[in-house]
């Protein structure tokens, strides 16, 4: 059994765990407002992005010239996954959660024989996938100087892969994020990105009549890249919100246990205390008897 | 107000700016100024450097835009944009810095036309501000 004094020392470094965990739950409390904040606000430009682009292929009726990016280029053998994880650890399962899914993704598309790339922005999705995965990571993307999720960040990495696209270095990309529901759930997503996934809307058949200035493809050819950075800019700002509420709710589970295991402590030391009592009293009623 | 018409200006991190009483918006679309007036027909453009002046009954709100996509219909407009300022907040030192980006821009090798187009009118329009 452990002496009063060493029980004493767990006491106090228990207790002094839970401050650091309490405060780094206050911390993220307050950045998850401010991140649920901007990824609210950051929506209505991708919804609206969206809604452009999907008017905008509806009135394409030339599918086959229509630019690569929208129509992909024809072939599916190399795929290209963007991981987005967080720079930061202590955040309970936010980074295994993406890294998991995007793992079993990983092994679909080997065990079908494909040529796979990964590409992986914030470190901690990095160190897990390196194991594993190194030979096919081709960039390891961090933003760790940049306090707040901005698009010019997102708008470098997406320049980057459209670049990657246009050399014809793979053919199909996806996007992994966590998408914010609320502060204990958060869902891992996969996003298609390239070629650009019309989503089963044609029950929308009241088709606008547009007027194009200059040409539909000419504009779909300015705002598809946009479109792309836009994506990742709303998964960065998806996974920030996350990350804050998946690090607040583990530091909350932390604290309490901390808590609960003090009391614990607490009770044995006290225990052996008045064990200890108990047992000088014994030795000196004994000794007095024996006189 | 009969003759408006709904405007929303949309940058990536947040809603800008979002009225309901416009009587009239000129956007710098690719092609030349173009004014848009109530029930204009459905259009989809995109925006070079310039400045967009949004007209509110008597009032003039006049704001530079890097880039942008219009969309207009059924009286509303949405412009959505990477980078708008309202030149009254524009400051010296960042309408410098501005210039020198494109004039950066400007340097770079193999250049196509477009994208000096776009430089080369974004210097002129930030000098013009100057």
């Amino acid at each position: 059994m452990a002496s009063l004094d060493d029980l004493k020392k767990r006491i106090t470094s228990v207790k002094s765990t839970q401050k650091i965990t309490k405060a780094m739950k206050m911390v993220a409390a307050a950045k998850l407002r401010k991140a649920q904040e901007s990824a609210e606000k950051g929506r209505p430009y991708s919804d609206k992005m969206h809604n452009i682009i999907l008017n905008l292929s509806k009135n394409i009726n030339d599918k086959e010239n229509a630019p690569k990016l929208l129509a992909g280029s024809g072939k599916d053998n190399v795929h290209l996954c963007v991981v987005m994880t967080s720079d930061r650890g202590l955040c309970g399962g936010f980074n295994s959660n993406i890294t998991k899914k995007a793992k079993s993704y990983f092994k679909k598309i080997l065990d079908s024989g494909k040529e796979l790339k990964i590409v992986t922005v914030g470190s901690k999705g990095f160190d897990q996938l390196k194991r594993a995965y190194k030979e096919h990571i081709i960039e390891n993307i961090s933003f760790k100087e940049s306090k707040n999720v901005n698009y010019f960040d997102a708008d470098k990495v997406g320049k980057m892969i459209i670049e990657k696209f246009e050399k014809g270095e793979f053919d199909v990309c996806t996007i992994f994020f966590n998408k914010f529901k609320n502060v204990i759930t958060q869902i891992p997503q996969e996003q298609q990105i390239i070629p650009l996934k019309s989503e089963n809307s044609e029950d929308k058949n009241d088709v606008m009549n547009y007027e194009f200035e200059p040409e539909e493809d000419e504009i779909l050819n300015n705002l598809l890249p946009k479109n792309i950075s836009t994506q990742i800019f709303k998964a960065m700002l998806e996974n920030s919100a996350s990350e804050q509420g998946s690090r607040m709710s583990a530091m909350d589970n932390a604290t309490r246990n901390a808590g609960e295991m003090v009391e614990k402590l607490t009770i044995e030391y006290n225990r052996s205390r008045q064990a200890a009592i108990t047992k000088e009293l014994i030795e000196i009623i004994s000794g007095a008897e024996s006189l | 107000m009969s003759d408006s018409f709904n405007l929303e200006i949309v940058n990536p991190e947040k809603l800008f700016l979002s009225l309901d009483n416009v009587s009239e918006v000129v956007v710098p679309a690719f092609e030349g100024d173009m004014g848009i007036l109530k029930d204009h027909i459905s259009i989809i453009s995109f925006l070079k450097p310039g400045i967009v002046k949004v007209f509110t009954g008597n009032e003039v709100k006049e704001l530079y835009v890097e880039d942008g996509i219009i969309e207009f219909s059924e009286n509303s407009l949405s412009i959505l944009t990477s980078r708008i300022i309202d030149i009254k907040e524009i400051k010296k030192d960042d309408l410098s810095s501005m210039i020198n980006e494109a004039n950066e821009a400007l340097k770079e090798e193999n250049l196509d036309d477009q994208k000096r187009f776009i430089a080369n009118q974004k210097i002129d329009v930030l000098n013009r501000l100057n």
